[in-house]
């Protein structure tokens, strides 16, 4: 049977204690990835798995990576939403890994938006 | 869809957006009957008599955003191709539960897919839900309990950390089917 074992667990507790960790509260740009079954069929979940690893090569702990649900626009599927705190969300869509890499170097790490994938700036919030 | 693991995503998903705090996901595999099924759990606000039953026509969905809902009917044709089918029992207040049977060698059977991603994705876009999943599926059977693992954490962590979501990945071996 194969279970997380309680070393591993402790071993990363340890590693990284003193690490402030603001993934459950505070954060300076959440990344919502449009989980319905019209995204998923379309790739959602690889865009997810993309965002996972480039969020972990970052090391940044003010980024919150979520998920939803279908937002209506099923034909641009599949799609993210970044939200700067502070400033309007930016929809992309019709995404691939190669692109979500270059919007979270350049949006959600640079803080420029990528007018090129972008469906509409500022048409909505998540919260 | 092009694998069971995207189904079982999308499902689960169901649960997450009906409100469930636990979504409890099994595969087991019967290998005397052929047969490899798939259950997924929830505790989600679930349906009345009258929606269940209409529950795997596409041209019913609760949702606003659009007019059609597609996630159960294609699983139920995915099944029902191998020769299998999809039963749905579900109670106002209490949750949902999905079976899906496929006979498990019949040529259409879709292959089970990144059970890992599916997992993971589930975790990292719900921090707040606790996710079960077991299988016992060869060559060696899998366990992860967000809910043991939360505990192990006690809160220096949370249990969307990368590091957390790769040890998890870690359990599963590429299974070739």
């Amino acid at each position: 049977m194969a279970k997380l074992k309680v070393e591993d667990l402790k071993r990363i507790k340890e590693s990284l204690k003193g690490t402030v960790n603001l993934r459950q509260g505070d954060y300076r740009v959440k990344v919502t990835v449009h989980m319905g079954t019209c995204g998923i069929a379309a790739g959602a979940r690889g865009l997810m798995t993309a965002l996972l690893d480039k969020l972990e090569k970052s090391g940044a702990t003010d980024i919150i990576l979520t998920s939803s649900g279908c937002a209506g626009l099923c034909n641009h599927e599949p799609m993210i939403t970044v939200e700067e705190k502070d400033s309007a969300p930016v929809k992309y869509v019709k995404l691939d890994p190669d692109k979500v890499a270059r919007i979270f170097d350049e949006h959600v790490l640079g803080g420029h938006p990528i007018a090129d994938y972008a469906l509409s700036i500022g048409s909505e919030t998540t919260y | 869809m092009q694998d069971l693991s995207l189904h079982i995503l999308d499902i689960a998903e169901n649960g997450i957006r009906a409100g469930a705090t636990l979504v409890e996901i099994a595969i087991t595999e019967d290998i005397d009957r052929d047969l490899l099924r798939i259950t997924i759990r929830d505790n989600g606000r679930g349906m009345n008599g009258e929606m269940l039953q209409k529950a795997t026509d596409p041209f019913v969905t609760t949702r606003t955003t659009r007019r059609v809902g597609m996630g159960l009917p294609l699983l139920k044709q995915a099944a029902e191709e191998t020769g299998g089918d999809l039963r749905i029992a579900s109670e106002l207040g209490k949750g949902t539960e999905v079976i899906a049977t496929f006979k498990e060698s019949h040529i259409d059977r879709r292959p089970l897919g990144d059970m890992a991603a599916t997992l993971t994705t589930l975790i990292m876009g719900n921090p707040n839900l606790d996710v079960v999943y077991t299988s016992n599926l060869r060559p060696e059977p899998i366990e992860v309990d967000t809910r043991s693992i939360r505990q192990e954490l006690d809160g220096t962590i949370e249990i969307n950390d990368p590091a957390v979501i790769r040890l998890i990945q870690g359990l599963f071996i590429k299974r070739q089917d």
